[in-house]
């Protein structure tokens, strides 16, 4: 180790509070990047390697009901490799330990091997051929349950009890992300998928040699779009519902969605870190090099090149970045790793392990360092080149300029400590601006994290107070006459019964077309209603049809226009009817309209697919056994439970990034105030200690730095909340898919929330800085030269 | 401006004489002591030094490098407690008073003028004196003060735009508009050439005469020794001589 290296070592433990700092921000930095694109990595490739491992199909339709004896011409379009059909149902089950009547989707197995969406068998085995009461069931909904194989099942199928034994348990590339179709977020335990011998489900429903979903595979750069047309073309004599690809498959669309975000955040959060880290650099090292300007000067006397004194500063540099690097890797995997066990809870994978790919670590530090170094260059240059004799020279006393110029027009009496602190940092200008960024993008990412918890509260206070308030929602298997209200209405419990029809449909304008849920209501619903933008009620039109306002903008329609309406299950006939209402929707694309009117459009007598209820509560445990009972009237979900889950869920995703976020925006905040402070405390320990000895106390004088402090700080939070609303919509914009919005509420709260927490580790780093002035020395500044 | 003003020899009382010397001395210590320690050596600073002096008194402390000169200024300054002995500034004991009431001393009753200004580099002239003004409870206004030092018409300068001399003179100023009872200058002429010092010189004593502030004035310079009433000699933490100059000559009549 040579003397320079010694001096390096010496001069990283005298600056251990500062260097400690700025490896924080880049240690956090690192971590942004590694969890983002690791678990990023980790869930793309995972998905990638089962969807081709268990064959996952490309296209997915569909239909009422149509023969085998048509998959050849399927299986003849061009492109298409693989022709997988198969029988889908969901039927009611009565498991153990759950009051109300879960739902199980009821998926055929061949006889032979599965061709697509091939099963990953977990455990046990699966249903030996003949015996029609076996299946297996999904890992997700067994855990929940507490099946085994061996365990038995009550499932209502075509209005029959069948007491069916779990013989293996199983995943499927198509089922990552299950939810009971129509719902929002899966509901471990009440909803699960079994599979079960073709023979078994074709003989209960009817359906021996025909099938009602078909899966494709196609060939490597197919015409994917060509492909849909022409099954839709094939399956439309059987009530074809309309194929689509990956893009529109529930399972992939989550886990897309996931992706989306998470590529954001390695794409946002590692550069904020980074430019913060960069500018602590820089201002740490101008200071350090103006003051060790002397030291420069005798080394090049002493016949150390440019270079090599360029090249000191430079390893300190580095030494700080590789700091904060091995810092941030450590934090990265040990979050990165939580952050994938938590997603295994929800995305049905053989194996989920957090990404190895060195590729990210190796990317994360050449980034960390290039950033670093950039940030140190104009600090280095300005110092080694110097010639030795000007350098041992004291530089030029600064040159201060006053604010006003040299009359104050205001008159304006000023206390002159606070004249110090803003001509100080008007001197300089870099810096000073760099601090407010700094605090800015603290104040900012902490707004563009916060808004979500009040977006949240917003949505659940929207749907299940204001818009969706029924204690439950019975939905029958298919369509029943309109009748079938009377019959809910009967049932024990129930106090009150609203019908509600919904169907699938393809609603287009000209060459755009959507398959969306059309839900009908009868006219006086007081459970379920639409709001307009100001929460009024909204009265359904006696014709007409009302659409989300994101429907809209993708049809390019408007009030009056008019749109057309084609069923999916019904014989292909299309409808046109005009856009009587706008209105906003977080849940994707949709439309609504009254029963009638809808009865009338169709022209067909009045039918219901459901029916919401208020429940009394006394009563709940008499109404599951009568519905219990009565299979054939449909599944019942309960809104308690509906908001229940929905907040466990969103607390637990979006309490565990807030946490992550609120620990790195407060490390920004710290680390950028704290070497501010301790920057201008070396520049100025001169003019404190020369105020203390004209009779300043240690709290005036502490006051000089603190209002420096408060200036960058306060100046910092107008800047931070613009920085953060733009986050904010930019967030807005990544979460929103045609299947999901989320509403950009941004109460005043959140900006009080997050210019306290950067004001709190303002002061606690400002705090942590006044200690050093109260142990200042007056005497040793004092006689000695700058 | 003070050049070609004489101070009047009538002025500085008879022949000389120290003023009011058998008054009540308005600083005077007893034993006082200071050691530093530095890592596991001890320092003997001031080794038990017994002093006192009268209201308007103008002291000039010789002694070499180390002597203890500084430390004892320090010490009666209040910048720093003795380790021990007593300080007394007229009845208020300094050896033992708290932090704060050693601010508050220094506050109200004493100016400092040191080797190297220290001055606010981002106050003009005008704002160095007002940053005093403004903690006193009986201060001149800043004009007045910078108008005593003649540095009227360099007001509104930062220091990095004024001289040498101008910016000790505005340290001076500084030290005087708060009309300290006790002017303590450590090296003030020490950064400056002869006639730039000669000027800081003058307008010390102007400030002396006019105010009755009580003046010590450390130097190496054995030509200032000329000017004071008294002139303290300093040697390994002890006083070991005073001399009582029987005339005084004026700033002007001196050079180094």
């Amino acid at each position: 180790m040579n003397a320079l290296h010694i001096k390096l070592i010496r001069e990283l433990r005298r600056l251990w509070a500062q260097v400690a700092s700025i490896g924080l921000v880049i240690a956090a930095g690192v971590a942004a990047l590694i969890i983002g694109m690791g678990t990023y990595q980790s869930l793309e490739k995972t998905r990638a390697d089962y969807y081709a491992r268990n064959n996952f199909a490309d296209v997915f339709a569909s239909v009422a009901r149509a023969p085998r004896s048509l998959l050849p011409a399927i299986g003849e379009l061009d492109g298409v490799l693989v022709v997988d059909a198969r029988i889908v149902r969901l039927a009611p089950a009565d498991v153990e330990g759950l009051a109300e009547p879960a739902s199980v989707l009821l998926i055929s197995l061949p006889a032979g091997p599965q061709p697509l969406n091939q099963l990953h068998l977990r455990s046990g085995r699966l249903p030996e051929a003949g015996q029609t009461t076996e299946a297996v069931v999904s890992e997700v909904f067994a855990t929940a349950r507490g099946l085994v194989p061996g365990s038995r099942l009550d499932v209502v199928m075509n209005g029959t009890h069948r007491s069916v034994t779990i013989t293996g348990i199983a995943l499927a590339p198509d089922y990552i992300y299950a939810m009971t179709p129509g719902d929002i977020m899966p509901s471990e335990g009440r909803f699960g998928v079994l599979w079960m011998p073709e023979a078994t489900i074709a003989a209960t429903y009817d359906l021996t040699g025909a099938f009602n979903t078909v899966s494709l595979k196609l060939a490597p750069g197919a015409a994917t779009n060509t492909i849909i047309a022409g099954l839709d073309r094939l399956l439309a004599p059987y009530g074809g519902q309309g194929a689509y690809g990956r893009s529109q498959q529930t399972s992939h669309v989550f886990l897309d969605a996931e992706l989306t975000q998470l590529r954001g955040m390695s794409a946002v959060l590692p550069p904020i870190f980074l430019v913060v880290a960069a500018f602590l650099v820089n201002m740490t090292l101008t200071r350090l090099i103006a003051l060790e300007r002397e030291q420069i000067g005798l080394l090049k006397a002493l016949g150390y090149g440019s270079w090599s004194i360029a090249w000191h500063y430079v390893e300190f540099v580095l030494l700080i970045a590789v700091l904060g690097i091995v810092a941030g890797y450590g934090f990265g995997i040990w979050a990165g790793n939580a952050l994938t066990v938590l997603y295994a809870r929800y995305y049905s994978f053989p194996v989920l392990t957090f990404s190895r790919d060195p590729a990210i670590y190796v990317i994360a530090a050449a980034v960390t360092m290039g950033a670093s170094v950039l940030g140190a260059v104009r600090a280095v240059r300005q110092a080694a080149w110097l010639p030795p004799a000007v350098a041992m020279m004291p530089p030029a006393p600064p040159v201060y300029r006053r604010i006003l110029g040299a009359r104050n027009p205001f008159h304006l009496e000023v206390p002159q400590r606070w004249i110090i602190a803003s001509r100080h940092l008007l001197h300089w200008p870099w810096r000073t601006a760099g601090g407010v960024v700094g605090l800015a993008l603290a104040t900012a990412i902490l707004i563009g994290s916060l808004w979500s918890v009040g977006a949240i509260n917003y949505m659940v206070d929207y749907t299940f107070n204001r818009t969706e308030r029924q204690d439950g929602t019975i939905t029958f298997l298919g369509s029943r006459p309109a009748a079938a209200l009377y019959e809910v209405a009967r049932l024990p419990g129930v106090l009150a019964a609203e019908p509600f029809a919904s169907l699938g449909v393809e609603i287009s304008k000209g060459p755009v077309s959507r398959r969306i849920g059309l839900t009908a209501y009868a006219g006086g619903s007081d459970q379920t209603r639409l709001l307009d933008d100001r929460f009024r009620p909204v009265v359904l039109p006696e014709e007409g049809v009302i659409i989300s306002r994101s429907l809209a903008r993708l049809l390019r329609v408007g009030l009056g226009d008019s749109v057309e309406i084609r069923p999916l299950d019904g014989g292909g006939q299309t409808y046109s009817v005009s856009v009587a209402g706008l209105m906003e929707g977080y849940l994707g694309l949709a439309a609504y309209m009254d029963l009638e009117a809808l009865d009338t459009l169709l022209g067909r007598s009045p039918q219901i697919s459901g029916v919401n209820v208020e429940i009394d509560e006394r009563q709940q445990a008499e109404l599951f056994a009568a519905l219990k009972a009565t299979p054939a009237l449909g599944m019942i979900s309960l809104r308690s439970v509906a908001l229940e889950r929905f907040r466990e869920t969103m607390a637990q995703n979006m309490f565990v990034m807030i946490g992550v976020l609120l620990a790195m925006a407060g490390v920004i905040a710290f680390g950028v105030v704290y070497n501010f402070a301790r920057i201008s405390l070396s520049e100025q320990g001169r003019e404190m200690a020369s105020l203390r000895v004209l009779g300043f106390s240690r709290g005036e004088v502490s006051m000089l730095l603190l209002s420096e402090i408060a200036m960058v700080t306060l100046l910092a939070q107008p800047i931070g909340w613009l920085l953060g609303i733009g986050l904010a919509r930019g967030m807005v914009s990544s979460f929103s898919s045609e299947l999901f919005t989320m509403p950009l509420v941004l109460e005043l709260d959140v900006f009080v929330y997050s210019t306290a927490v950067v004001m709190a580790a303002a002061g606690l780093s400002g705090l942590v800085v006044r200690r050093r002035i109260d142990r200042l020395d007056m005497i040793a500044v004092l006689k000695t030269r700058e | 401006m003070m050049h070609g003003e004489p101070i009047a020899a009538a002025s500085l009382g008879e022949e000389g004489a120290v003023p009011a010397a058998t008054s009540l001395p308005l600083v005077c210590t007893s034993k006082l002591t200071k050691i530093y320690r530095m890592g596991e050596v001890e320092v003997l600073a001031l080794d038990a030094v017994d002093f006192a002096a009268s209201a308007g008194e103008f002291d000039v402390i010789l002694g070499p490098s180390g002597s203890g000169k500084s430390t004892f200024l320090n010490l009666i300054g209040g910048l720093d407690t003795p380790t021990s002995g007593e300080a007394w500034f007229q009845d208020h004991q300094l050896a033992k008073a708290s932090e704060a009431a050693l601010t508050r001393y220094r506050r109200d009753h004493v100016g400092f003028v040191f080797q190297f200004y220290n001055l606010v580099p981002s106050l003009t002239a005008r704002e160095n004196v007002k940053l005093v003004t403004e903690i006193s409870r009986r201060p001149m206004r800043p004009e007045e003060a910078l108008e005593l030092v003649g540095l009227s018409d360099r007001m509104d300068h930062f220091p990095a735009q004024l001289s040498g001399g101008e910016q000790q003179r505005v340290a001076i100023a500084r030290a005087i508009a708060k009309r300290p009872d006790l002017l303590l200058c450590d090296e003030p002429t020490g950064a400056l050439d002869s006639k730039t010092g000669v000027v800081v010189l003058e307008a010390l004593l102007r400030v002396n005469a006019e105010f009755d502030t009580t003046t010590l004035v450390i130097t190496h310079n054995v030509a200032i020794r000329e000017i004071a009433h008294r002139v303290v000699n300093f040697a390994n933490g002890r006083i070991v001589s005073v001399e009582t100059n029987q005339t005084r000559l004026p700033a002007s009549a001196i050079s180094w």
